[in-house]
């Protein structure tokens, strides 16, 4: 204690300008977690975080013991690994096509244009989806002209996730790209030479030089995803999601501002949001933990 | 040195350029659709199923005048250019002081202080304790300042501005000491100047992402006079309300009629200026990219 007032005299005019950053930490993320403690608490406004009747662990064995848990467990595992296994590979494989490109602008081309997507807001791109997928829109279109039916796709249960996946891919592939086109750049030039020379053909050059040469930012990537498996983000859920899509596209974090806030279950939606943030900092633990054993990159 | 290529590699070169070609047709498919919708004619457009490749009808800008005529929009507009000025303005400030400070070594508990900001990156209140705090304990609900202070700091953005602050070199600084600058002075005077490209792409992170942002609005704001552009949007395009566009009975029937083509012209009217500085900011967005995969 004695040392770090001394530390601050030292270096007052630094400590001066750094209060208002270390209040706004107190205020805006530390309260809050101080006021996790509502999750054990019949929570009133009136009552406070530290005035309101005491419960126990009540709203966790509410919430563990509802026919929501499986569900809600389910349906964000589900979308988290949907978005994986095609969302994953897609950018890589985009990158890799483009690398094989010789034709400048033809390449520069179709990248500025798959960047495009990313800068439309997420509130307009729902809004695109929700107008393509509409009974008389160009995506259900084109549905119906292959035999299939006409109908409002986004309000169909079975069709929530592949529309939230595939739409998540428009907007994000072209660039997610740029870090592994960012990484094939940076591989030596004069393997592919003396490879070349050795009589390797594409494919070998592609097996043996490319993609170890993408391994790292690969493997880095991936197991800092799967650190996130169980944290899909409310916000597009909410914008795309109806009553009618509930049971497939109803997400842990979606439900928990539907219990909180249109419903005003404070206490009960305070405790699954923590229930949700310690499995998730679990995750990101043990995923960072494998990303430092392997691959020496970790995020902290 | 032109070296024969064999029909497979040929075969895939085609196959490789065409594949990429109807990618980049989907990327812009859609926009093309949205612009071309926008210009169309509203009964025809109304009855029209599937994507629209020139506009229906007789060319029409029909729409764009309900849009540009409509309060709300033009409302929207103006809280956003706020929220983004205004906001942009107080997190980089916050940022920079706090990246700053942590950067001197002349600190000895920095890394403790560090710690203290990169804990919250792992675990948080979430989303309602963070609402009862805003609410009850500091009193923003139903003020601007709620969508604009809450979410001020990232500290991803504070780690990467930290690590370009900690790249000057430290000899600029003792420098400076001795002629007596103050810390506001070389943080202002020589640090931030010296971090300028970082600095672009931090503002830009924090620009974009309040143009975007539209959920803290939602749960903050109760009066309509203060709901930034994205919410108008959310209720025109997702909760079909283009009543919202006016506000006379008669003009709402207008509408309905045209509700279609008010749609496509609203995406236009609220796209067009990110979509003009995109082909410029997005060599920025890249290089932030870069920066955030190099000290993650």
């Amino acid at each position: 204690m004695k040392s770090f007032i001394l530390d601050i005299k030292r270096n007052k005019g630094l400590y001066i300008i750094l209060i208002p950053v270390i209040l706004w930490f107190i205020i805006f993320a530390y309260l809050p977690m101080f006021g996790l403690i509502m999750a054990f608490e019949d929570y009133t406004p009136k009552g406070g975080f530290l005035g309101s009747k005491m419960v126990g662990f009540k709203h966790f064995m509410d919430f563990f013991n509802s026919v929501y848990f499986g569900r809600l467990l389910r349906n964000t595992f589900l979308i988290s690994f949907y978005n994986l296994i095609f969302g994953f590979p897609a950018p890589i494989i985009f990158a890799l096509l483009l690398n094989e490109v010789s034709n400048k602008v033809f390449k520069k081309t179709i990248q500025t244009v798959s960047y495009l997507p990313y800068f439309i807001s997420l509130v307009i791109v729902c809004g695109l989806v929700a107008d393509f997928t509409a009974s008389d829109g160009p995506i259900t279109e084109l549905i119906v002209s292959l035999g299939g039916k006409r109908q409002n796709y986004l309000g169909q249960a079975k069709y929530f996730r592949t529309i939230y996946v595939l739409s998540d891919m428009w907007q994000g592939i072209g660039f997610s790209s740029i870090i592994y086109l960012a990484a094939l750049a940076g591989i030596d030039q004069e393997l592919y030479e003396a490879a070349q020379l050795d009589g390797a053909g594409h494919i070998q050059r592609l097996i043996h030089i490319t993609l170890p040469g993408l391994s790292t930012t690969i493997i880095t990537l991936l197991i800092l995803r799967m650190g996130t498996m169980l944290a899909v983000g409310y916000e597009k859920i909410i914008l795309l999601y109806s009553s009618n899509t509930l049971k497939t596209a109803d997400v842990i974090s979606s439900y928990v501002y539907r219990k909180g806030l249109e419903e005003f279950n404070y206490g009960y939606s305070a405790a699954v949001g923590l229930f949700n943030s310690v499995i998730n900092m679990a995750l990101l633990i043990i995923s960072n933990k494998l990303s430092r054993k392997f691959t020496e990159t970790s995020l902290f | 040195m032109k070296i024969k290529q064999s029909p497979s590699r040929i075969a895939f070169l085609v196959f490789n350029y065409l594949f990429l070609a109807l990618l980049g047709f989907l990327f812009i498919a859609p926009v093309w659709h949205v612009v071309m919708a926008s210009f169309s004619d509203a009964a025809s457009l109304t009855s029209h199923t599937g994507i629209v490749w020139w506009p229906l009808g007789e060319f029409n800008i029909g729409g764009y005048k309900i849009v540009l005529n409509s309060p709300s929009i033009s409302t929207g507009y103006l809280n956003t250019a706020f929220y983004v000025i205004v906001g942009t303005l107080i997190s980089l400030l916050l940022t920079t002081m706090g990246a700053y400070a942590l950067s001197r070594n002349t600190m000895k508990y920095r890394n403790v202080i560090m710690l203290f900001l990169s804990f919250t990156m792992l675990f948080n209140g979430g989303m309602i304790p963070t609402y009862m705090v805003v609410k009850n304990i500091v009193h923003l609900y139903d003020t601007r300042w709620a969508v604009i202070i809450p979410s001020a700091i990232s500290v991803f953005n504070l780690i990467i501005l930290r690590t370009a602050f900690s790249q000057v070199p430290e000899s600029l600084v003792e420098s400076a000491k001795l002629d007596g600058a103050s810390e506001w002075t070389i943080m202002f005077r020589i640090i931030v100047p010296l971090s300028k490209a970082t600095i672009a792409v931090i503002l830009l992170y924090y620009a974009v992402g309040i143009w975007n942002s539209w959920f803290p609005a939602m749960i903050y704001l109760k009066g309509r006079d203060k709901y930034p552009l994205q919410l108008i949007l959310r209720e025109i395009l997702l909760l079909n309300d283009t009543g919202v566009m006016t506000t006379s009975a008669d003009a709402v029937k207008n509408v309905q009629l045209e509700r279609k083509l008010v749609k496509y012209c609203t995406i236009i009217v609220s796209t067009l200026p990110i979509m003009c500085f995109y082909p410029f900011i997005q060599k920025y967005f890249t290089k932030g990219v870069m920066i955030g995969a190099v000290k993650g």
